[in-house]
């Protein structure tokens, strides 16, 4: 059920906040062993939360699941490390103030990639989550437990993160919404940072209204993050049925080329005939730079992953080996005990991009291919309203399939990596299902790119290819 | 950007991480696969171009400097691995002279 349901439900008294609840800890206890998605769920905290729910409010009585890397007083916050397996967080994340303050409930911890790097959830230290369509899959990553929640029915909405492409890419693969604000919309206080100029937090859900509606509650100015802009947020709802008619959509060419599954194609592009249909003018563009996005990202985001995660060194929290020789010794074993290897090896790319010698070869390097993504995107958007394009080039792969080769896993995020590079919003919604590599009916995503801050309009498109 | 070795040792003392020789075995084939995947970029032409940092172009706003409420010290300790007297023990940092 969605949001929109379930408001209306508990506004007319057929149903109320606790009765929910218990209703998402029934569903936890009968399918989430097969799934885990869950890390942890207290349903006992959340109860007494929905003792004073305020059912006026846009999200009264509606419990969120939250991905393991947000602050929520008084929970675990463990990103799926080790090294923080008996974190208990000290205060609320901003996104978490702001969705209480909308009434929600924050209910259930979800599983993902460790501190959220990867592309399948595998990289989760602390357990594995399958995709709900088939249990023999990854539910992509690295917000792989928020996605695989919602598709599942375990969870009504969720937060995930988004990096390289770590909301829309599993939303995607679990046939489910999942929405990347723009870089600066919502503020980053109180999620555990990876690559601090790339990370946004936003909502996976099972309608594009049911994004809408968390994004307009966690939007907003915070001056305790210092990236966060100061700009008015528009109503993201009033516009949502206004249709495609007229609008300039954009097919960038370079993202339909070799390496997309021809089953993932063929779903894009009738949902880009459907909007065709519907009115939307579908003119093909060029984004040169697509090829090097990849290469960029894997520059730019461990040099800033290894930077965010010196933090780590086993003193204040976390994880702390034990009989240490010397100070020295106890960052080094503690490290070394409390990461896993996907983890260490961002770590140790990030510093040998930052090294001495090698700073201008990559780190400023990559900076500058950054500006000319950066300006595909604003060349496109002067003459496109929005940029139509699939989210993975295939659906979900086998558990373990990429194990031991971290770079093609690396590749599968070509499409969603550019827009966290440029800062802009995207979204992925379902668009139908393929048989492939043995798998049946496995979900495949569309993605729609909008300008910086284009939120609504981008809403408004997905609502359209929603129907 | 002419070559892809890694020392993967040396860079990971550096990051203060130890490694195991299984890890250093594993990481060294798979890091030069990813640098040498991001040599591509050396290929462009980059003269010129300014560097993006940031997406959002915004540079030294402060807050405004309102005294709050900060964390308690019993909120501040309760991750702390280990712990005396209200603060957090560490291995012995000065050595004799």
């Amino acid at each position: 059920m969605t949001i929109s349901q379930l408001r209306k439900q508990l506004t007319a008294g057929e149903t109320t906040p606790a009765k929910i609840l218990e209703g998402l800890a029934g569903e936890i206890t009968a399918r989430d062993s097969k799934t885990g998605a869950y890390l942890s769920h207290d349903l006992e905290s959340a109860l007494a939360e929905a003792a004073g729910a305020d059912l006026g409010l846009p999200l009264g009585g509606i419990p969120i699941g939250i991905k393991d890397n947000m602050n929520v007083l008084g929970q675990p916050c463990t990103c799926g490390s080790k090294f923080l397996e008996n974190f208990i967080s000290p205060y609320d994340a901003t996104v978490i103030k702001k969705l209480r303050a909308a009434g929600a409930i924050p209910f259930g911890r979800l599983n993902q990639d460790e501190f959220a790097m990867g592309s399948s959830t595998e990289n989760s230290a602390l357990q594995t989550t399958r995709n709900p369509h088939d249990h023999d899959r990854i539910p992509g990553g690295s917000s792989g437990g928020s996605a695989a929640a919602v598709a599942d029915g375990t969870a009504i909405a969720t937060l995930g993160s988004d990096t390289g492409g770590s909301i829309r890419q599993p939303a995607s693969h679990c046939g489910v919404v999942g929405l990347k604000p723009s870089y600066g919309r919502v503020s980053r206080y109180g999620l555990v940072a990876f690559a601090s100029s790339l990370d946004q937090i936003g909502p996976i859900t099972r309608s594009v209204e049911d994004a809408a509606l968390i994004l307009q509650a966690i939007a907003g100015f915070d001056p305790a993050d210092s990236t966060s802009l100061d700009v008015p947020v528009p109503d993201y709802l009033s516009g949502l049925n206004d249709g495609v008619k007229g609008l300039k959509l954009g097919v960038p060419k370079e993202y339909f080329g070799e390496g997309i599954d021809p089953g993932v194609r063929r779903n894009v592009e009738a949902s880009i005939q459907n909007l065709a249909a519907q009115g939307a003018e579908i003119v093909e563009i060029s984004l040169p730079h697509t090829e090097h996005a990849v290469a960029t990202y894997y520059v730019i985001a461990p040099a800033e992953a290894s930077s965010n995660l010196s933090r780590f060194d086993g003193i204040r929290y976390g994880h702390r080996a034990s009989s240490p020789a010397d100070i020295l010794d106890l960052y080094k074993k503690s490290r070394e005990e409390g990461f896993g290897a996907e983890v260490k090896r961002r770590i140790i790319l990030g510093t040998y991009v930052l090294s001495s010698g090698y700073y201008d070869a990559y780190y400023g390097r990559a900076q500058k291919v950054r500006t000319l993504i950066r300006r595909d995107f604003e060349n496109a958007f002067q003459k496109v309203d929005a940029i139509l394009s699939p989210v993975a080039p295939t659906p979900a792969r086998r558990l373990g399939a990429s194990a031991a080769d971290p770079l093609q896993e690396y590749l599968s995020d070509i499409f969603t990596i550019a827009a966290n590079l440029a800062g802009i919003p995207g979204i992925s919604i379902p668009c139908g299902t393929v048989d492939w590599d043995g798998g049946k009916n496995l979900p495949t995503g569309l993605q729609i790119l909008a300008p910086h801050l284009g939120e609504a309009k981008m809403l408004q498109i997905a609502k359209a290819a929603e129907a | 950007m002419s070559h892809s070795h890694i020392d993967v040792r040396y860079v990971a003392n550096l990051a203060r991480l130890e490694l195991s020789d299984a890890e250093v075995a594993e990481f060294q084939p798979q890091l030069e696969a990813i640098l040498g995947h991001v040599e591509a970029l050396s290929k462009l032409d980059v003269s010129g171009i300014d560097p993006t940092a940031h997406a959002n172009e915004i540079f030294g706003r402060m807050r405004e400097d309102v005294p709050h409420e900060s964390l308690s010290q019993a909120a501040m300790l309760q991750n702390a691995p280990d712990q005396a007297q209200g603060q957090i023990r560490v291995p012995k940092v000065v050595t004799d002279a």
